[in-house]
């Protein structure tokens, strides 16, 4: 057989992907165990620096203890003791037919197409008094989903912390929502007016601070309208009425003894 | 036949991969900001070269030369995506960092200019010591601009304070330039105007 046949070629070709695959495969497989420890760790230290509570130096675990998750039925509203908090996916849980739920395209905002009917929440809790809640959030940028938590103060509208913890956005132009000077424009922010309208909102440009409505608007980011716009809508979806505010009244109401 | 010495040695000043050939300079930067992200992505494009030379090499006298550069590619590409995935369970911070580069290494030049060159030419063995030349050659660039631009950048060595920032209270002013690409490539510039006035055969005709 030369070495230039078809048949070698493909014979060649054949033999190099089957064992190239096994490779990756073996790789991606075996290794699976620690990336997944990993992201839950992350996901976790991510939690307590939305709610600016993370600190280097103090293991993770412990300083998580502080925070106390539940799963929340958003249509609702309420707390529900169905799923076991540990082990709950609200991404695998919106593929699940059970579990997931349809949005309807108008009111698709953040552009996820459906979304788990149940969703974990964090709360930050002191004696008996809830002192932040922390609300995972996600939405399309311009290339990839973007995966953020916010954390609102016990007033329920005012921003302590946002931040995102996985995305695919351009390094340097939409990756730029991990920038901490971007960051740190949120605390302080208003997600609802006084009569409970969502008004949170990310500007083309800079937010003018002698408008009145400063206080609803966050910068946008230069070369990355796309991205900027992405995370202004999925905030609109998530805090609107398809998203958590069923809950956020809730609580306002009942408080955590539902 | 070349001596297995000069193979090892060469690529790291007579022929660098930057220096000379002007290869894997998106790299060099975009991962060069900090020395902790660059020892990993060095360690990281040695280990891909040296492994692609070696297997490609092993196999050199099966590949048909029409797919050649696919093989080629789809060796690099393996070991590409097992070092990605090593540093997400190994060094899950630094592979954030390096984000999308690690994945890029597939695309460096200098992995498939070797495979091309070099180990479709030459035994496993000799094509083993040409891949660690060439990274070690590729690193000793990527560290000098890093250590260059970190220190400049942030006033830091591997994250610990050289120069006492002014924002931290100290006197050092950091040149925000730095840890922009652009300054990479002033670096590197100087570096290969420094390295040929010291080997002057390195010095291209002028047309």
């Amino acid at each position: 057989m030369s070495r230039d046949s078809t048949a070698r070629v493909l014979s060649v070709a054949f033999v190099l992907c089957v064992v190239c695959s096994i490779l990756v495969s073996a790789a991606a497989v075996g290794l699976s165990d620690r990336q997944e420890r990993n992201k839950a760790e992350e996901k976790k230290k991510n939690i307590l620096q939305a709610a600016g509570l993370y600190e280097a130096d103090v293991s993770i675990e412990e300083q998580f203890s502080k925070i106390e998750a539940r799963i929340v039925d958003l249509q609702s509203g309420e707390f529900t003791v169905e799923f076991d908090v540990a082990t709950f996916d609200s991404r695998s849980a919106a593929r699940d037919p059970e579990t997931s739920y349809r949005i309807a395209p108008d009111l698709d905002l953040a552009a996820i197409k459906a979304r788990s009917r149940y969703k974990d929440v964090y709360l930050v809790i002191a004696g008996d008094e809830l002192q932040q809640l922390i609300l995972p959030v996600h939405g399309k940028g311009l290339w990839s989903t973007m995966y953020g938590f916010i954390s609102l103060a016990n007033d329920f509208t005012t921003v302590n912390g946002f931040a995102f913890y996985e995305h695919g956005e351009t390094p340097g132009l939409g990756g730029e929502i991990d920038n901490p000077s971007w960051k740190k424009q949120w605390p302080g922010k208003k997600v609802y007016d006084e009569s409970g309208k969502t008004r949170i909102e990310v500007l083309k440009g800079t937010v003018d601070k002698s408008s009145q409505d400063a206080i609803y608007q966050a910068d946008g980011l230069a070369g990355a309208t796309l991205t900027a716009r992405g995370v202004g809508n999925l905030l609109k979806y998530w805090m609107g009425d398809n998203g958590y505010k069923p809950f956020i009244n809730k609580l306002k109401t009942a408080g955590l003894k539902q | 036949m070349s001596k297995p010495r000069d193979v090892l040695f060469d690529p790291l000043f007579n022929k660098n991969p930057i220096g000379l050939q002007i290869l894997g300079i998106c790299s060099a930067l975009a991962v060069t900001t900090k020395l902790e992200t660059v020892i990993v992505m060095a360690l990281a494009v040695t280990f891909v070269i040296a492994g692609s030379n070696v297997s490609v090499s092993l196999i050199r006298n099966q590949i048909p030369g029409s797919i050649r550069i696919i093989v080629e590619i789809t060796i690099i590409a393996t070991l590409v995506i097992i070092v990605d995935q090593f540093l997400k369970a190994y060094a899950f911070g630094i592979s954030k960092q390096l984000s999308v580069f690690v994945g890029l290494i597939i695309t460096n030049c200098i992995v498939l200019g070797r495979a091309e060159a070099f180990a479709m030419k030459n035994p496993p063995g000799l094509s083993f010591l040409d891949g660690i030349g060439n990274g070690l050659g590729y690193s000793i660039v990527l560290l000098i601009v890093a250590f260059f631009r970190e220190l400049f950048g942030a006033g830091k060595l591997l994250g610990f304070t050289i120069l006492p920032n002014v924002n931290e209270g100290g006197w050092y002013l950091p040149n925000g330039l730095m840890l922009l690409p652009p300054s990479a490539f002033f670096i590197i510039g100087l570096l290969i105007w420094a390295l040929r006035s010291w080997k002057t055969d390195q010095i291209e005709e002028e047309n």
